[in-house]
């Protein structure tokens, strides 16, 4: 009985995904320029740009589907594959490079198993990096799950997957 | 809105205020160091005082440096207060309070503020970012008002021109120029970006500025919209920059309902719209062409100039872009006056530039200092120097377009041509410190496999070039080169320098061509000798 109502609730919440992604196609005026803007807020819906997602902007702008794939693969912003539960970001700018950002995410990958921008098997962590995150001032930068934290150590960073696991 | 309406707001918000503001910064950097509960936590301890009716906790912009963040400070005796968490904020109310306390503070004449010039960062942690009446109290919106009342287009651009403002992006093109270009244009559409697209690694200032007084870039757009005969704007923002993007909508919204944005400004028979847009991280849409095609919803690959945007942009009407800090820049010049700006500065670079301060160096942060001030001047005065006693080897700047000074040629005055003939290149304003522990060809390789991964595959010297020379770096790092491949190495970089279709290849080689300039040592030290 739980399991039903469980499901029935995931179902729902997809459907008000759909809405949200309608309003923003319609506030667009379904303006093929427009498409980066839906792209994005796809993506912010559904956590990443699934095949049906990207037919479906495809069909409601009109334009051809190599081009909405080209958008989407263009940029580093769009994903098309699930992200894990959790993500978490290692800034790679330069500040945080000079201050061993490298070392840091060398040692996330390892203590892992996975490389910087794939997902642990089990569908919790996702790492990646970031290209500056513009808060040099606090080097080295993490994200954990759109949060920034500052002046992070090895010690640190495995501290914080290790809550995640 | 008129304008006893606009001073109406002005002096209602100051009266509203309390005679000591305790100012706390909640822009990114700070943000990530828990301002806002520090923020919170101290009004609520504040609410518990007598102290209640006459101070007042006021979020603010950055106030620059970023390294003693959660940074707050006192509106009346101007000090800063340092390192401020949950745990000490206590302290702070009672040096508030007048009573003892155990807490770092920082005086204005601190050296790190002391040689700093604030004209784009005037308002900066000064006011609340959040609120367009805090901007307004400041004499914000005053010069669009004068702008649109006293002044013909013409006049406009001419104290622009006059003033010298050269464009804040790094390539340093005549401000005033670029604008007479496109009123020149003869269109029935006008376009004015701001390009916001700030994606140097070590670069930081446009987040800061958005950040940190968002009306500003408005006011500077729209005062620009109006000399160039534009209607619609965009912002052009990463995406990477939540906060700079939502305070932005913020501020947009709030200039609509003032009537500040939309139709008939300030009841003159004006109208200008601005939108953003936001990108999705592609390090070329900087390149302005790129950055068109991407407003557009396409892919963001540059097309050969010309036509400029001034004759050709967006959608092929008449495009102005410019860079936020260029934005800024133009209310305290119409304000001021464009013979007050030309006197700050070197004669060929006007006013003063804004520095992300970052890497080896004690205090980072932001910096706005006078242009022609020296480098040396700004690392180790305004930044303190390497800490633990280490010494400098070279300031990169401009990012991956630029390059990487020596220490011997540190007290090189900083302006646009002074920086190029040094390999580097002004930039938007990263500078980090390196110091003698950095190994500059590693250097080279980060900024070229940054490049190589950013090149957007539309031309074959950038796409196919940069593959390469990231190639030869390993080599050379792994100690596998010869000298023959150290000559095809700096061959590759000037052909790649002269042939690529935009300024992402163009500039890609500058951090390999500066630090074999000036290091060239390091790269011959690790060349398998002929056998």
């Amino acid at each position: 009985m739980e399991a039903v109502e469980k499901k029935e609730k995931v179902e729902q919440k997809q459907d008000n995904r759909l809405k949200f992604l309608n309003a923003a196609l319609k506030r667009n005026l379904y303006q093929p320029d427009s498409l980066i803007e839906i792209l994005h807020t796809a993506q912010e819906l559904f956590g990443y740009l699934s095949k049906e997602t990207l037919e479906y902007i495809t069909r409601e702008l009109k334009l051809p589907p190599s081009k909405v794939y080209g958008v989407a693969t263009f940029y580093n912003f769009f994903s098309l594959k699930p992200k894990g539960e959790h993500t978490c970001i290692v800034c790679m700018g330069t500040a945080c490079y000079v201050k061993g950002a490298a070392e840091l995410l060398s040692e996330m990958e390892k203590f892992l198993n996975i490389k910087a921008g794939e997902t642990t098997k089990d569908g919790k962590i996702s790492i990646a990096t970031a290209r500056c995150i513009g808060t040099c001032g606090s080097a080295p930068a993490v994200i954990y799950d759109n949060q920034v934290a500052a002046y992070q150590t090895k010690e640190s960073v495995i501290q914080k997957l290790k809550e995640w696991l | 809105m008129d304008l006893a309406e606009l001073l109406e707001i002005a002096e209602k918000e100051r009266r509203r205020k309390k005679p000591i503001e305790i100012h706390c910064c909640v822009a990114a950097s700070c943000v990530s160091s828990n301002s806002q509960s520090v923020k919170d936590k101290l009004s609520e301890l504040l609410s518990n005082t007598d102290l209640k009716d006459r101070v007042e906790v006021v979020g603010v912009g950055c106030m620059g440096l970023c390294s003693k963040g959660p940074l707050l400070r006192n509106s009346v005796t101007n000090e800063f207060y340092c390192h401020v968490n949950l745990d000490n904020v206590s302290e702070v109310l009672k040096d508030i309070q007048g009573q003892k306390a155990r807490i770092e503070k920082l005086k204005i004449d601190d050296p790190f503020y002391r040689k700093q010039m604030h004209i784009v960062l005037e308002n900066s942690g000064k006011i609340d970012p959040e609120s367009i009446e805090s901007y307004i109290a400041e004499g914000g919106y005053l010069t669009l008002y004068q702008v649109l009342h006293e002044m013909t287009p013409q006049e406009v651009i001419d104290e622009i021109t006059k003033s010298g403002l050269r464009g804040r992006g790094g390539a340093g093109y005549p401000t005033g120029l670029k604008w007479s270009l496109v009123a020149k244009s003869q269109a029935e559409k006008k376009f004015v970006v701001c390009n916001a697209d700030e994606g140097d690694p070590g670069a930081f200032m446009d987040r800061s500025v958005l950040e940190s007084d968002p009306h500003k870039i408005l006011e500077g757009m729209i005062i620009a919209a109006y000399a160039v005969g534009a209607q619609q704007g965009y912002i052009y923002i990463r995406g990477e920059y939540p906060l700079a993007i939502s305070r932005l909508q913020n501020a947009i919204k709030q200039a609509r309902k003032y009537g500040l944005l939309g139709t008939q400004i300030f009841e003159s028979n004006f109208d200008f719209k601005i939108d953003i847009r936001i990108g999705a991280g592609a390090f070329v849409c900087g390149e302005e062409t790129a950055l068109m095609q991407s407003i557009e919803g396409k892919r963001g690959t540059p097309y050969p100039r010309p036509p400029y945007p001034a004759e050709y942009g967006l959608w092929g009407y008449p495009t102005l872009i410019n860079n936020v800090e260029t934005f800024a820049n133009v209310v305290p010049i119409i304000r001021n006056g464009s013979e007050w700006f030309s006197k700050i500065g070197t004669e060929k670079s006007k006013g003063t530039k804004v520095f992300a301060l970052a890497g080896k160096v004690k205090k980072t942060g932001l910096i706005e200092v006078p242009m022609g001030i020296t480098l040396r001047e700004i690392v180790e005065e305004i930044g303190g120097g390497v800490p633990d006693g280490g010494k400098i080897k070279a300031v990169q700047t401009g990012g991956p377009s630029g390059g990487c000074i020596p220490a011997s040629k540190l007290d090189t005055p900083v302006d646009y041509e002074s920086l190029i003939s040094l390999g580097s290149m002004m930039g938007s304003g990263g500078m980090i410190v390196m110091d003698d522990k950095t190994n500059m060809v590693e250097v080279a390789r980060f900024f070229m496999e940054f490049s190589k991964d950013e090149s957007c595959g539309k031309c074959i010297p950038c796409r196919a070039g940069t593959y390469e020379i990231h190639n030869i770096l390993t080599k050379i790092i792994e100690r596998e080169a010869t000298q023959d491949d150290f000559e095809k190495l700096k061959l590759l970089c000037q052909v790649v320098k002269d042939t690529s279709l935009c300024g992402l290849g163009q500039s890609a080689p500058n951090p390999v061509l500066s630090t074999i300039m000036n290091f060239e040592e390091e790269y011959t030290s690790l060349l398998k000798k002929d056998t």
